[in-house]
């Protein structure tokens, strides 16, 4: 197993980098596995990479239709942060930010987590009071939070447009300085590699075509290439597409799948050191370390599995930017895109038990699910291990949508991702 | 970005004069009371949610703010049909 | 200055017209018609930038929009600066400054290449994956060092002074690109009757008839050119757009194009004008006729200044008279470059060979160079190139019939210009932003459109037929077709006359062999600005990144501004051969939006600043403003927020509006809450289902208050509806909520319960309400009015309709405060008028004006709730307290009844909202702070519900709050603990939220 550093980049230089190992195999799937982790996104690869690692158990395979970090974990602003509002939620991603905080160490793999801080910006008296109430929230959480004022954002952000001139002035913000950014897709590849060198099965290219359901047990699935995988448990992280899976299982879930946009300028030498979000102004930037501003904002309104969204969805976005940041009026916007994301009533994810035993579901992270990565993957894991759901992920069950135990983070999730 | 034919305007018109109201066709019960805590969250949160024809209700919000319902294929995003509230779908999977 | 590469004739640049500009801070000359690469090129200027992570000279590669290396920083002044602007794309103008955008201290003589030297071995794909880990807090060292090299161009630091506009359009047909294929698809499109758009990127329509020396219908292709412009620009039906570029294609043939109006004449819009416009269209048809980019050819140090695309080379000779150096050699894989050969010798400078990839090249063109003295090394590639900052020379070897192996020793050539071909790739970029995968050809080694369910055609090289008469058959056809498809009859155009000149085969060949293996060989570059080389993306292979995907997003291929336009084929065959699979299986390359980077301002438009969100006014706001109020954002509406005298503080201005209020009398500007006027024969029935309380009883003239709830229990607004008929009742809203309410109230008649009668309309903008309060506000009011508004014939929750100061009105007598009060509501125009009247005679009474904070102060005095304050869509009406909004027994069971029994609902231990009392009543506790039970306890802390409402009450004379605890209404007179950010731990003590006048007697007088 090879370990990564600076000195092995030098060694490797000699030979012209010839010798590098496989970052991961490229396997035949067994008959049967303990568990199948059916999407290999950057949730699902961080749920095997945990139960081989903390759990110990390898006889696991990740299954995915297209390649390995290809969905939402390709597609997303790469924004980590905490700062949620509810008990519940505030736990689950505090519990995934501690991972961060160690996540290139403990992978061998530096996923460039950048912790530069985050602003949430707030315009309106509403908006000041929603802020205190959140980070007087996460701080008696263990939740690192600030409450600035105009001046204060001024001093952090300068080419922010503080003044009183703007028509929804900045009247203060959360801040954060814990949250930053990560590269998304060496979170992806990390877990990827760290699943794989303990021995977990990734099967690329390889699509989940139904559920094997036998007396209301999930015992396998069907797949594309390689027929029928047995499986004494199956989790199910196919962000974007888990209505379309557990259709296949015969349930609905309290979600609709929604584009989801973000666009890059072209690179820029660095001005924003920080990530500035706005709810009311409707958008959010950050500065990536090749020099793209990288910008986002709200879904499109409507179902879409077509990853792509409506033009005027952009164009407010980009309103919303020059609206806070009117010297970017000439920088140029290079290039959109757009994922789908599952999005819940409540903006909160489902980690749950589903009506079919075995078989469970981590879902519904809307448009925050990059944050939440490690944390997920780690409760996630904890709960297939032990075919019960770990204390941070039960009051995310499915099954709240009936009894009314909703965790409402509209306000947290918002705009801000 | 949508081009949405409003069947009470009678005209193709932008889909910023619309708003997205999910899924169509969902009844509200006729006796709430009677409905278990199960039966009544379906109602209110659980959804079809599919990749392909999709029967979904739009409001010309911007318009003559009246509800229609679309046929839309949710990957393509092809229109294949609207109609009035209160009529059923003709083209269907 | 010289420009002596430029020739004495030729081209369409103006010789008569010089235009003076500055690179780098020297000053340069070129001429009208210019791009500012052509104008470099023409003063021999070979460095115009240093690569991103190697920090390697580069010269300019390309002449249009593919163009990976001339990203230059424009503007004279700090303000009008742009960044990455593309040399290629960049019209010259007089006064133009450029500069570079790497290079330290300059990109002459670049101390950072010499990293890029040494380091550059330890700097594969990837490598920072797999280093600056250790130890942990050096990361963030690590990553100051690496983003200090981030970043092309820089931002302005001023604001842009330019303005931006934009427009929407409707068509029949739009026509993307106006070479050959696109303007013959306009020109039957057009002629046939149909409303057409052709836009194309450059500054004039001819696409590749600009930079060959073709000719069309007998006469040269540029003039053959003017004639059809000549003809769309004179027919009234067709929008001409040059220098505008389609850049997005989406959904239901939407399109965006990016129209550059003033970009060309200097860098800031002279006289006014707008800088950029941007065109919203709605085609009914699209006609795609976006051409094909050259492709290079990958091989050792193909990155060396003087290292270009073959048809470039063309193309600055042609069409802007310029020879971009004296001794060229030209790499082909086909036929079609050897123009670039004949282009060079025909101008009078050297070419030293043409190396051709192909062991047995024959044709006419072939002829032609061999006719000309030029040697043709058949079955031989450039293998490599000397020099550093110019090329000197190039290494040609022989290489094996399928290209893959160099057979023979090489053989040095002297040279300062290689030209290189590959083939062409369509330009298919549009077609795949709608979601459409492109498909491969084999036969024109490319990527062509594949299925769509737009409405479109395409026509000419993007289909991957690469000749002049192709493109123009295609483009008439296309024309042809969609005239077809709109029900149009076909129109009268003949085919023009090209010369066909007969093609052998081309080779698929991507990747010019070395003698060493790839890993060793010198660097070839696949993607130039992102310096992604051959031996990275055979390593990212070697690694197991084997989906396309992978390789791009583990090299950072393709990511750069030009998209991969010239490198992505060629990344792709690379890894597809490292693979041992063909291209179309290794996977198909997708391109997004933009086609090439937008403005910012551009896409923005007018909607920023006072546009970026319609500002709303009441009718009095003027008086307002005189009259120094403070404003607050609610929704779109600017409403008072408070009232200050000259010196006095905020909380000095709330003391005095509260007091004269609860003393005299205040006013109060509530023309901002949403109104909804609701009529029809069911409005009661109505009413009764989507309130939580009972209406079936509620008498004409009377007015309640009610609570609106969603399916689930949730309170969602709330307000005080009045029966003005039988049929007939005037709904209020809170200011934030009118829109939501009305469009709930519709969705449920529309899809619910269409048999009720009942129409909506909001009437919000309709009336200025103006609120009087307080104890001399029965007496105000007599004197604007001739009505009885005596307690007994005008009680508390009435409404009557009356003249008030002359004008017709309808008065409520409801109140927020809990004072007698009076809301006035007249026709919105009166409004001033009715205002400055109260004030009139309200002047002895010390009538005060208020805004929003002390109406919130006020309404917390009684414990009335603010929906969206002291809710927030988790609370239903029990845990408000206002158990008595909901009427269980209606017959109808009313929207959130349901919701609000299920199990969570009902718990005991749900947060309710109380009054809170702070023990020291000097504590304003914080508006969100957040209460527990034990404040010793460790953290995290189990929180017990935040303060939704604080304020200093000069009435009481103390602090007041409201806030939800878990429980609460059950733990009065218990404490809760609030541990606050600046370390306090402020005790509060549970009480009724109802802090004055529990009995309501003040409001009843």
């Amino acid at each position: 197993m090879q370990q990564y550093s600076g000195f092995g980049l030098l060694k490797h230089s000699l030979s012209h980098h010839e010798n590098w190992q496989r970052v991961w195999r490229n396997p035949t799937p067994k008959k049967k596995y303990d568990v199948i982790i059916v999407g290999g996104g950057g949730h699902g690869l961080a749920t095997a990479y945990y139960l081989a690692k903390e759990h110990n158990i390898t006889n696991v395979a990740v299954i995915e239709k297209g390649y390995l970090g290809g969905g939402n974990t390709a597609r997303n602003t790469t924004i980590v942060r905490s700062n949620y509002l509810w008990d519940e939620a505030a736990h689950l991603y505090e519990h995934a930010m501690k991972l961060w905080e160690g996540l290139s160490q403990d992978l061998n793999y530096n996923v460039m987590f950048s912790q530069r801080g985050c602003l949430n910006l707030g315009h309106t008296l509403q908006d000041m009071r929603d802020i205190e109430r959140r980070v007087n929230a996460n701080r008696l959480n263990g939740i690192d939070g600030e409450v600035l004022d105009a001046k204060q954002v001024n001093e952090i952000v300068p080419i922010l447009d503080c003044s009183s001139n703007a028509r929804y002035p900045v009247m203060g913000a959360s801040w954060q300085p814990r949250a930053g950014v990560a590269r998304h897709d060496a979170v992806a590849w990390g877990f990827a590699r760290g699943a794989d060198m303990r021995g977990v099965d990734l099967i690329q290219q390889t699509e989940v075509v139904d559920f094997i359901i036998e007396d209301g047990t999930v015992v396998g699935v069907k797949t594309d290439r390689y027929g029928d995988i047995k499986a004494d448990r199956v989790g199910c992280v196919t962000a974007g597409h888990s209505g379309v899976m557990a259709a296949k299982a015969g349930f609905e879930l309290p979600l609709e799948s929604h584009p989801l946009q973000a666009l890059v300028s072209e690179p820029i030498k660095p001005i924003l050191d920080t990530v500035v979000m706005s709810n009311h102004v409707h958008g959010y930037a950050s500065q990536s370390d090749k020099g793209d501003l990288v910008i986002g904002a709200g879904i499109d309104g409507y179902t879409g599995y077509g990853q792509r969204g409506s033009y005027s969805t952009i164009e407010h976005t980009i309103q919303a930017i020059v609206e806070m940041f009117p010297i970017f009026s000439r920088v140029r916007m290079n290039r959109q895109w757009g994922g789908i994301v599952d999005t819940c009533p409540d903006a909160c994810p489902i980690i749950s038990e589903t009506p079919v035993k075995n078989l469970f579901f981590n879902c519904g992270w809307g448009t925050g699910g990059f944050k939440a990565t490690p944390g997920s993957g780690n409760v996630f894991a904890a709960s297939l291990a032990k075919g019960e759901m770990h204390e941070l992920a039960k009051p995310f069950s499915m099954f709240r949508f009936h009894n009314g135990a909703l965790i409402d983070e509209h306000g947290a999730a918002g705009v801000a991702h | 970005m949508f081009l949405i034919y409003c069947p009470h305007c009678g005209e193709h018109r932008e889909e910023e004069e619309f708003h997205n109201h999910g899924q169509a066709h969902i009844a509200r019960p006729l006796d709430p009371d009677s409905c278990t805590d199960e039966e009544w969250g379906n109602y209110m949160f659980f959804r079809k949610n599919p990749k392909g024809l999709h029967h979904e209700l739009w409001v010309h919000a911007a318009g003559c703010r009246k509800f229609f319902n679309v046929t839309r294929h949710t990957a393509t995003y092809e229109i294949k049909e609207v109609y009035k509230i209160g009529e059923q779908p003709k083209v269907v999977e | 200055m010289s420009q002596k590469n430029r020739l004495q004739s030729g081209g369409r640049i103006d010789r008569s017209k010089p235009l003076t500009f500055t690179y780098n801070g020297k000053q340069f000359e070129g001429f009208a018609g210019d791009t500012l690469a052509s104008a470099l090129l023409a003063n021999g200027v070979d460095i115009i930038g240093r690569s991103f992570k190697y920090s390697r000279p580069r010269g300019i590669v390309a002449a249009g929009a593919e163009e990976p290396n001339a990203i230059m920083q424009l503007g004279a002044t700090e303000a009008t600066q742009v960044p990455n602007v593309r040399a290629t794309q960049q019209e010259l103008f007089s006064g133009l400054v450029s500069g570079s955008t790497n290079g330290w201290p300059n990109v002459e003589m670049d101390l950072m290449g010499l990293v890029g030297k040494i380091g550059g071995k330890m700097m594969p794909p990837g490598f920072y994956y797999k280093t600056f880990m250790y130890p942990q807090s050096m990361w963030e060292t690590y990553e100051k060092v690496i983003r200090q090299a981030a970043g092309l161009g820089r931002s302005p630091k001023e604001y842009d002074p330019d303005i931006y506009d934009k427009m929407n359009q409707h068509c029949d047909v739009m026509v993307v690109g106006a070479g050959p294929a696109g303007l013959m698809a306009a020109l039957a499109a057009a002629r046939g009757g149909a409303r057409v758009i052709i836009a194309d990127e450059q500054n004039e329509f001819g696409g590749s008839l600009l930079s060959s020396k073709e000719t069309v219908d007998g006469k040269a292709g540029s003039a053959w050119v003017a004639s059809v412009t000549k003809e769309l620009e004179a027919n009234e039906n067709v929008l001409v757009l040059p220098r505008s570029t389609v850049n997005g294609y989406h959904d239901h043939n939407f399109l965006t194009i990016h129209q550059r109006m003033t970009e060309h004449l200097a860098d800031r819009a002279p006289n006014g004008q707008v800088r950029a416009r941007y065109h919203r269209v709605r085609a009914k048809w699209v006609v795609l006729a976006t051409g094909a980019h050259e492709r290079p050819l990958v091989f050792a140090n193909n990155d060396v200044p003087g290292v270009m695309v073959a048809n470039a080379v063309s193309t600055y000779i042609n069409r802007y008279g310029v020879v971009p150096g004296n001794e060229l050699v030209l790499m082909t894989t086909n036929d079609n470059a050897y123009h670039t050969a004949l282009d060079w010798h025909d101008a009078g400078r050297k070419v030293q060979a043409i190396v051709d990839t192909r062991k047995n090249p024959t044709g006419p063109l072939v002829d032609a160079a061999r006719e000309r003295g030029i040697t043709v090394m058949a079955g031989s590639a450039v293998i490599d190139v000397q020099g550093s900052k110019r090329v000197s020379g190039v290494s040609v070897a022989s290489i094996s019939e399928d290209g893959s192996k160099v057979t023979s020793s090489a053989k040095k050539l002297s040279a300062d210009t290689v030209a290189s071909s590959g083939g062409w790739s369509p330009v298919v970029h549009l077609s795949c932003h709608t979601g459409s995968r492109p498909v491969w050809d084999d036969s024109a080694i490319g990527f062509v459109p594949g299925k769509t369910v737009q409405q479109q055609l395409t026509a000419g090289a993007i289909n991957g037929h690469y000749t002049t008469a192709d493109a123009l058959s295609e483009g008439l056809q296309a024309g042809q077709d969609a005239l077809e498809k709109l029900g149009l009859a076909k129109a009268e155009v003949a085919l023009p006359e090209s010369a066909q000149v007969s093609e052998s085969k081309a080779m698929a060949l991507y990747h010019i062999p070395h003698t060493k293996p790839t890993s060793q060989a010198p660097k070839q570059f696949v993607d130039y600005q992102n310096d992604v080389t051959a031996a990275g993306i055979e390593l990212a292979c070697r690694e197991g990144f084997e989906s396309i995907e992978h390789v791009k997003r583990y090299t950072a291929m393709g990511f750069g501004t030009d998209q991969g336009k010239l490198g992505n084929i060629n990344g792709m065959a690379i890894a597809a051969s490292a693979l041992k699979q063909t291209i179309p299986d290794t996977g198909t390359t997708i391109f997004r939006p933009n086609y090439t980077p937008i403005t910012f301002g551009a896409i923005v438009g007018r909607d920023c600043k006072e546009l970026f969100d319609p500002e709303r006014y009441s009718a009095m706001h003027k008086w307002h403003l005189e009259h120094g109020a403070k404003f607050e954002d609610v929704g779109q509406w600017k409403r008072p927020w408070y009232f200050p005298k000259a010196g006095e503080s905020m909380q000095e201005a709330l003391n005095r509006e509260c007091l004269a209020t609860r003393e005299s009398v205040g006013i109060l500007d509530a023309s901002t809450l949403g109104k909804i006027d609701i009529q029809g024969k069911d409005a009661r029935e109505f009413l009764g289902r989507v309130y939580s309380n009972a209406w079936a009883k509620l008498p004409v003239g009377k007015c309640r208050y009610g609570l609106m709830l969603k399916e689930d229990g949730m309170v969602f607004d709330d307000g005080v509806t009045s029966c003005l008929g039988e049929n007939h009742f005037l709904m209020t809203t809170t200011t934030g909520g009118a829109a939501g309410v009305l469009t709930w109230l519709e969705l449920y008649h529309q899809t619910e319960w269409p048999e009720l009668e009942v129409y909506f309309t909001s009437v919000t903008d309709h009336w200025a309400t103006m609120t009087i309060s307080g104890p001399n506000s029965r007496k105000l009011l007599e004197e604007l009015t001739d009505a009885d508004v005596s307690k007994e014939s005008f009680g508390f929750m009435d409404w009557k309709p009356m003249t008030v100061a002359g004008v017709p009105a309808r008065v409520f007598r409801i109140s927020f405060t809990g004072e007698l009060s009076f809301e006035i509501n007249v026709q919105a125009n009166y409004g001033l008028h009715v205002w400055e009247k109260l004030f009139e005679h309200g002047a002895k009474y010390d009538l005060t004006p208020y805004g929003t904070e002390t109406m919130h102060i006020l309404r917390a005095e009684k414990g009335f709730i603010i929906a969206g304050q002291d809710t927030d869509g988790s609370v239903h009406p029990y845990d408000l307290g206002m158990g008595w909004a909901v009427s269980m027994n209606k017959p109808f069971s009313f929207i959130g009844k349901r919701g609000m029994k299920r199990e969570d609902c009902v718990r005991a231990d749900r947060k309710q909202l109380v009054g809170l009392k702070t023990v020291d009543p000097n504590i304003v506790l914080p508006e969100g702070a957040q209460g527990v039970f034990d404040p010793t306890a460790p953290i995290p802390m189990p929180m017990v519900g935040h303060v939704t409402s604080s304020y200093w009450s000069a009435n009481l004379g103390r602090s007041i709050a409201m806030g939800f605890v878990k429980g609460g209404l059950e733990k009065m007179g218990e404490k809760v603990y609030y541990p606050l950010v600046d370390g306090r731990v402020v005790e509060a003590e549970i009480c009724s939220p109802i802090f004055l006048d529990p009995k309501g007697e003040r409001q009843n007088v």
